[in-house]
């Protein structure tokens, strides 16, 4: 039922699609086709958009511009609202969105790549069984973990510190990263490995030497999925750490919004702070982005 | 090689440190929550009082559960039909060599809002709703129809509706992406040999391009369903449930039983709940999977 039981290339048809006059209706009918798919895209892109612009836009204005003018472009550019939404929290949340990913996407990928390597080359007795448990990490829902790691971290004295979520972090971003490197790996070719062996390398030299530099475009891929989804992590930045110093720039939004409920301008800087590095960082890397897509075809 | 490989000291070295963190981090909290539902219990109090099942039974007579399974459920057919449906139309015109040259522009513009986080997403829409400075009043009020003007999110019938609106604004493009990535592994000759035959549009998309991407459709719909059932940040960030209970989901009706209510037993048993339904469609997910690589 799919291609394959599609009639074959019959010669006829081919000569007549080239005669004249059917080409002709079909290029009337393809510049509707396209003309209406690209009015109704572009509207649909602008739906889009539009909101992302308005955002930052309105994050230049002053609070009765915003009130007075919702649309049109500043009255005055007020920049100073982007350096008082930083002052009023987002750069300490900033930096400590950066430390919690940082540190996160560095364990992930370690941790990750190593059991990776152990799961694509060795064999060994129970291999199945550790395979499954790994990727069936995949597919449980955080808020089942959420009450139990908090007592948890709290039992362990991690509450309301970075570990608190870079821990959780690393735990539930890994399964995802183990499947996408595993495929990976398993597709290098064996043979260099075998001559590194026979010339006395143990695995950790195959590893470190043959393995990450041959896995790097994976690597990369990992870090990226790894790094967005612990950049825009919410749950758990909202539960685990108290302290305003230690929030998360999503949680710090929040606290933000009642701090400056009054003025829009800045609220809407803060916004736009949080939202351009993860625009800037898809757009520079679309290509990467996108392959690691491909490799693992899972929302992350 | 293989005697160095069949190591499975060597081997474990490598892979438990990650191992030991998923189980104790991921796996022992959902041991740990199913015995916690069985116990009535606080944050700040050491002392627990076994009740065995009174939370379920609670929970299954609690009218809050059954708002919140509704919208979690409206969240997971809207999001089939605009994410999945939606998404794979926008992938196939994407894919038509009449657009194609247009793809990287609107592909790059679809995804943009699946990369910013839920937060931001979230605060943004909550002032674009908002009736006097928003957004959306204003364009209906620019386009004549002033009189469909709401308080989306204050209005206990049109707030769900307007949460799960965002969720489409943001994912749309992101399923489209997926769906296009599959496409693209698609041999073009089938394509070729379609056209030639003078196939329409629509016949070529039923009768070659859904077939090759079958395993991605349900793959995508499964990931789709799940995700409705593991909402929280948006709801939570919009409306924290309200105006009333009228946009309760299970994540938030368990957050307001632990954190704001402080019974955490009866938020131990939502969890179970939550981990019984993304269970059950995880399973289903593998099922489809599997029968898909037969066919």
């Amino acid at each position: 039922m799919t291609a394959k039981s599609n009639p074959i290339v019959k010669t006829e048809n081919v000569t007549e699609f080239r005669t004249g006059s059917p080409k002709l209706s079909m290029t009337i009918k393809n510049r509707i086709f396209q003309s209406a798919v690209l009015v109704w895209f572009s509207i649909f892109a602008l739906v889009i958009i539009y909101p992302i612009i308005w955002l930052g836009l309105s994050g230049l204005k002053s609070n009765s511009d915003f009130f007075l003018n919702t649309w049109s472009l500043p009255e005055e550019w007020i920049w100073s609202n982007y350096k008082a939404a930083w002052d009023a929290g987002i750069g300490q949340f900033f930096l400590n969105s950066v430390y919690v990913t940082v540190v996160s996407v560095i364990t992930v990928l370690l941790l990750g790549s190593m059991a990776a390597y152990g799961l694509s080359r060795f064999q060994f007795k129970g291999q199945n069984l550790v395979l499954i448990l790994i990727l069936s990490g995949l597919m449980l829902a955080p808020q089942v973990s959420l009450i139990p790691l908090y007592k948890l971290l709290q039992g362990l004295g991690l509450y309301n510190t970075y570990w608190a979520l870079v821990l959780p972090y690393v735990a539930f971003q890994l399964p995802f990263s183990i499947f996408l490197m595993r495929s990976y790996f398993l597709s290098i070719p064996r043979e260099l490995e075998e001559s590194a062996i026979i010339d006395g390398c143990n695995t950790w030299k195959v590893y470190r030497h043959i393995i990450i530099p041959m896995g790097k475009p994976i690597i990369a891929s990992c870090a990226l999925l790894t790094g967005m989804n612990v950049w825009n992590e919410f749950m758990f930045a909202l539960v685990f750490v108290e302290d305003s110093s230690l929030r998360t720039i999503p949680v710090g939004l929040m606290n933000l919004r009642s701090q400056l409920n009054t003025n829009f301008g800045i609220q809407l800087a803060g916004l736009a702070i949080s939202a351009l590095p993860m625009i800037i960082a898809y757009i520079i890397f679309q290509k990467q982005f996108v392959r690691g897509l491909t490799a693992g075809s899972v929302k992350g | 090689m293989t005697r160095t490989f069949r190591n499975r000291r060597t081997a474990l070295l490598y892979i438990l440190p990650a191992l030991f963190l998923i189980l104790s981090l991921v796996f022992l909290p959902i041991v740990l929550n199913l015995y916690n539902s069985l116990f009535r219990w606080n944050s700040f109090d050491p002392g627990r009082t076994f009740v065995g099942l009174e939370y379920y039974i609670r929970l299954f007579k609690d009218p809050v559960f059954y708002t919140a399974l509704k919208n979690n459920s409206l969240y997971a057919i809207i999001s089939l039909v605009f994410q999945v449906g939606g998404g794979l139309i926008i992938a196939a015109i994407l894919e038509d060599k009449l657009i194609r040259r247009f793809q990287p522009f609107f592909r790059t513009i679809f995804f943009i809002p699946s990369v910013i986080s839920i937060a931001v997403v979230g605060l943004l829409w909550q002032l674009l709703y908002n009736p006097e400075v928003g957004l959306v009043n204003g364009a209906l009020k620019a386009i004549g129809q002033a009189e469909w003007a709401h308080s989306w999110l204050g209005d206990s019938e049109v707030a769900i509706y307007a949460v799960v609106a965002v969720s489409q604004w943001q994912y749309t493009g992101y399923m489209a992406m997926l769906f296009l990535i599959a496409m693209q592994k698609i041999p073009f000759e089938y394509y070729e040999a379609a056209m030639i035959d003078g196939a329409s549009r629509i016949k070529t998309f039923f009768n070659i391009t859904v077939p090759q991407i079958k395993e991605m459709l349900l793959v995508g719909s499964v990931i789709t369903v799940i995700g409705a059932f593991k909402v929280f940040d948006e709801v939570y960030i919009m409306t924290f449930g309200g105006p009333g209970r009228s946009t309760e989901v299970l994540g938030t009706m368990l957050y307001r039983s632990a954190f704001r209510n402080d019974e955490m037993g009866y938020a131990s048993t939502i969890g179970t709940i939550v981990f019984v339904i993304t269970l059950t469609l995880s399973l289903v997910q593998l099922k489809l999977g599997k029968s898909g690589q037969e066919v």
